[in-house]
């Protein structure tokens, strides 16, 4: 580790990027994530990395497809409108099972919406926003440090699963300044393994008989019997990394609280004041704060309800998104309340504490 | 520049929200007076595009839509087909329509529709901060080109005028300029022609405005303009590129 | 001990770069910091803002509503923020934007020609210097040693007489917080 830089977050997830072996980025420009693309614009030349702003986010995301299907870690990024045109590649980088990441500095919407912090894309990031059976991970930063350490998470477990992830931020995360610690750069020898992990499957150059290969990098199986067996083949992939790959944040959660926030992003970190000064008034209260918000940690909000627990409070920057996965946790037993804003304003600890004492 | 004493009807009262010295809003004028002069101000229909003139649908005093980016000329497609007994024209900017929109401009163009583009190239992204649009020249900084934009790596800039005169269907194809009130006299003839053949039904009519964009390329809107004719036209040379109501003597 | 300030004046009169250099020294000095701008439409010649927290355990929120310390570059940026300051905070105005006073005094007030001080030290560009200056002499907040370290590293090759003007603005700053 390094000294400690001032970074905004779109910078400085892009800088972990390229530490974690990125060398191809493609993207389009768009408030609030610019900064992301004019560091790639900048840095990955200096890597010996490829960048192209492309025509469009559809371009982008499909150029990310042809460098994935090449075994290469890959990144793109955008802003909500531009996501919305990247799910039509997300759903072939799922069915073809290409490594990937995507990373969503949200604004304000439906359609062109705001450039303010927003979090309405919950549904369409953990839910499938695009067509056909698939999930992927989604990772919430709450923290530039956070946004930034979770380039080089998401490669990961886009290797390790064979499946595109996105990192799902917001315009406050990505505009925002605060200390960041990055992990070296992958040396040479790193960067070789790398580019030989996926042999097995990728587009690579080939050899004569008997070492030639022929990959094929597709979503399409016309035969219905043949789909079957690949859609439940990727079914329990799914299982596995919901088994293996749930995180979470416990924060000031003890066994005698009374009152539980589960929030996740920025609104989780407005919240966090909110229970801090709580806590100094005497009111127990925690959270718990996805960091995957999909897998979801159905199970620890389900451990976290004793029977103190007397109600719990989701706050988001939506009309409410993930409180349904709170609700589908909680089973009824305790009463969930929701705090929301929406149109990219955000809403301030004293808020979060009004709602709180008039529960 | 010119005096111009009057805003013309087809502008609301609100006042632009453009940078000192952007041509936007030299542009605007032009076909709010336009619409005036052809007294098409109750039947016409707009869109605006995603880029500094997102807010046209406020400027222009009739009904407007707005689309998402890149999509103007399918959405006044759909708006003309609807009302084929109005009249549509869109507003673009060079990302808008030769980046993003590259695949709506070119079909609304090869089908003929019977609307009027306008189309704003000042050779970088404005709304967004100065990025590289298609259009930048070669060697030109900007922010996502800091090292001058590499023809050999991203390609030469897109001349729409020239891209769309290939079509066999387009009516009217003119590449006018804003850089000095005699430009601007022309730009208006220029404006008031796609009009009135859009008035007409006749056809797809095409207007490009080679402007500028002071802020973005961090000069005085003076040096801009002088920029502008300087390195611009090599690229996009003022022309007529088709007009098929003079050739088609009618 | 944790600060929270709002700098804000029109967009490029650096009240983002007051922010920057003093989270950025805190963060030199050990502390956790935070800086959150406005961004958006109303940095086109409108007033421009940011939210700066320093502070000794980690920050939750960036966001700050009620500053401990304001830096008031124009006339709007007292009216907009001027109201929110915390009681017993302090409020350090450009007298050269801000004809009308903070009608408060539950608060700390310095108000001082920043624009003519910087001018006169040779650049309108160091005001922010200025600005940095004065909450250093008035609040134990950030060391002038940390931020004349980070200036001289980064500006002593590059642009020696622009390192001058800025130290010099900051001790001229330094002055006038501790006489005030
Ligand atoms: C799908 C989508 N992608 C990106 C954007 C962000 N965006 C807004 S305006 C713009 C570029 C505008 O440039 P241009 O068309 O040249 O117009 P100008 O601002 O220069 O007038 C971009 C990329 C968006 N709003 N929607
Ligand atoms: S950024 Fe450029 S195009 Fe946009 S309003 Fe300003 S000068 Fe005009």
């Amino acid at each position: 580790m390094g000294e400690k830089v001032l970074m905004k977050g779109n910078e400085a997830v892009a800088e972990a990027a390229i530490r974690a072996g990125c060398r191809h980025y493609f993207a389009y420009p768009i408030t609030p994530q610019s900064e992301l693309i004019e560091y790639m614009s900048r840095m990955m030349p200096k890597a010996g990395g490829t960048f192209v702003q492309a025509e469009s986010e559809i371009a982008a995301v499909n150029m990310v497809y042809g460098a994935a299907g090449c075994g290469k870690r890959v990144m793109t990024s955008s802003s909500s409108p531009g996501i919305s045109l990247k799910m039509e590649g997300i759903s072939y980088l799922a069915g073809a099972e290409l490594p990937a990441v995507i990373v969503n500095v949200q604004r304000g919407g439906p359609g062109l919406g705001d450039i303010q912090p927003a979090q309405g894309d919950y549904f369409q990031a953990t839910k499938g926003g695009g067509h056909g059976d698939y999930r992927m991970p989604v990772l919430a930063p709450s923290t530039v440090q956070e946004f930034a350490d979770m380039a080089d998470l998401a490669f990961e477990l886009g290797d390790k699963y064979r499946t595109p992830v996105m990192i799902l931020s917001d315009g406050l995360l990505g505009q925002m300044m605060e200390p960041v610690d990055f992990k070296p750069r992958k040396t040479e020898a790193e960067m070789e393994e790398l580019d030989k992990q996926h042999f097995d499957w990728c587009i690579h150059p080939n050899q004569d008989e008997p070492n030639r290969h022929h990959h094929e990098i597709n979503s399409l199986e016309i035969d219905p019997l043949i789909l079957e067996k690949h859609v439940i083949h990727l079914g329990e992939k799914f299982d596995k990394i919901e088994a293996n790959e749930v995180r979470y944040e416990e924060y000031k959660l003890t066994d005698d609280c009374e009152y539980l926030i589960v929030a996740f992003g920025t609104a989780a970190r407005i919240a966090k004041s909110a229970i801090d000064e709580l806590n100094v008034e005497g009111v127990k209260i925690g959270m718990i704060r996805p960091i995957t918000v999909w897998p979801y940690p159905y199970e620890a909000i389900r451990n976290a309800l004793t029977p103190k627990i007397k109600k719990i409070l989701v706050t988001e920057l939506n009309l409410g998104q993930m409180i349904e996965d709170v609700k589908l946790a909680v089973e009824g037993k305790v009463p969930v309340e929701f705090l929301g804003k929406v149109g990219g304003i955000l809403f301030t600890p004293q808020e979060v504490k009004d709602k709180i004492k008039g529960m | 520049m010119q005096v111009i004493a009057k805003r013309p009807d087809s502008l609301t009262d609100l006042n632009f929200t453009y940078c000192p010295g952007c041509t936007h809003g030299i542009s605007h004028r032009l076909i709010a007076e336009a619409i005036d002069e052809l007294d098409l101000r109750n039947k016409m229909m707009g869109v605006a595009p995603v880029g500094c003139s997102v807010f046209a649908y406020k400027f222009f005093n009739f009904d407007m839509a707005e689309a998402a980016h890149g999509r103007a000329p399918a959405v006044a497609t759909g708006m003309k087909r609807a009302r084929p007994d109005m009249h549509v024209f869109t507003y673009q900017g060079d990302g808008d329509l030769a980046a993003i929109g590259t695949a709506e401009i070119v079909h609304a163009a090869n089908r003929g529709e019977n609307i009027s583009i306008f189309f704003v190239n000042n050779a970088i992204y404005g709304m967004t901060g100065g990025q590289m649009a298609p259009t930048t020249l070669p060697g030109m900084k900007t922010s996502t080109s800091p090292y001058g934009r590499d023809e050999q790596d991203i390609g030469y800039p897109i001349a729409a005028c020239e891209l769309l005169d290939s079509l066999r269907a387009p009516y009217y194809i003119e590449r006018v300029s804003l850089l000095s009130p005699q430009d601007i006299i022309k730009a208006k003839r220029a404006v008031l022609k796609a009009l009135k053949y859009n008035k007409e039904n006749r056809g797809f009519t095409f207007v490009e405005f080679v402007s500028t964009c002071p802020t973005n390329w961090g000069m005085t809107p003076l040096d801009a303009m002088k920029w502008a004719k300087e390195n611009m036209y090599p690229f996009f040379p003022v022309k007529l590129f088709r007009d098929k109501g003079e050739e088609g003597g009618k | 001990m944790k600060t929270e300030l709002i700098c804000s004046g029109f967009g490029g009169q650096g009240a983002l770069t007051v922010g920057k250099f003093l989270a950025k020294a805190g963060m030199q000095e050990g502390k956790n910091v935070s800086w959150l701008p406005s961004y958006g439409p109303e940095m086109r010649g409108g007033t421009a803002n940011v939210s700066t927290v320093i502070s000794d355990t980690p920050i939750a929120s960036p966001l700050v509503t009620n500053p401990d310390i304001l830096v008031a570059l124009n006339q709007p940026s007292i009216d907009k923020f001027g109201p929110e300051i915390r009681p017993g905070g302090l409020m350090i105005a450009n007298t050269d934007m801000c004809p009308r006073k903070l009608e408060r005094d539950d608060i700390d007030a310095i108000y001082a020609p920043m624009s003519t001080i910087a001018k006169e030290i040779g650049s309108a560009k160091v005001l922010n210097m200025v600005a940095i200056g004065m909450i250093i002499g008035k609040k134990n907040l950030i060391k002038y040693e940390t931020i004349e370290a980070d200036l001289t590293a980064f500006l002593k090759k590059k642009n020696p007489d622009l390192l001058e003007g800025n130290l010099k603005a900051i001790k001229k700053g330094i002055e006038i917080g501790q006489n005030s």
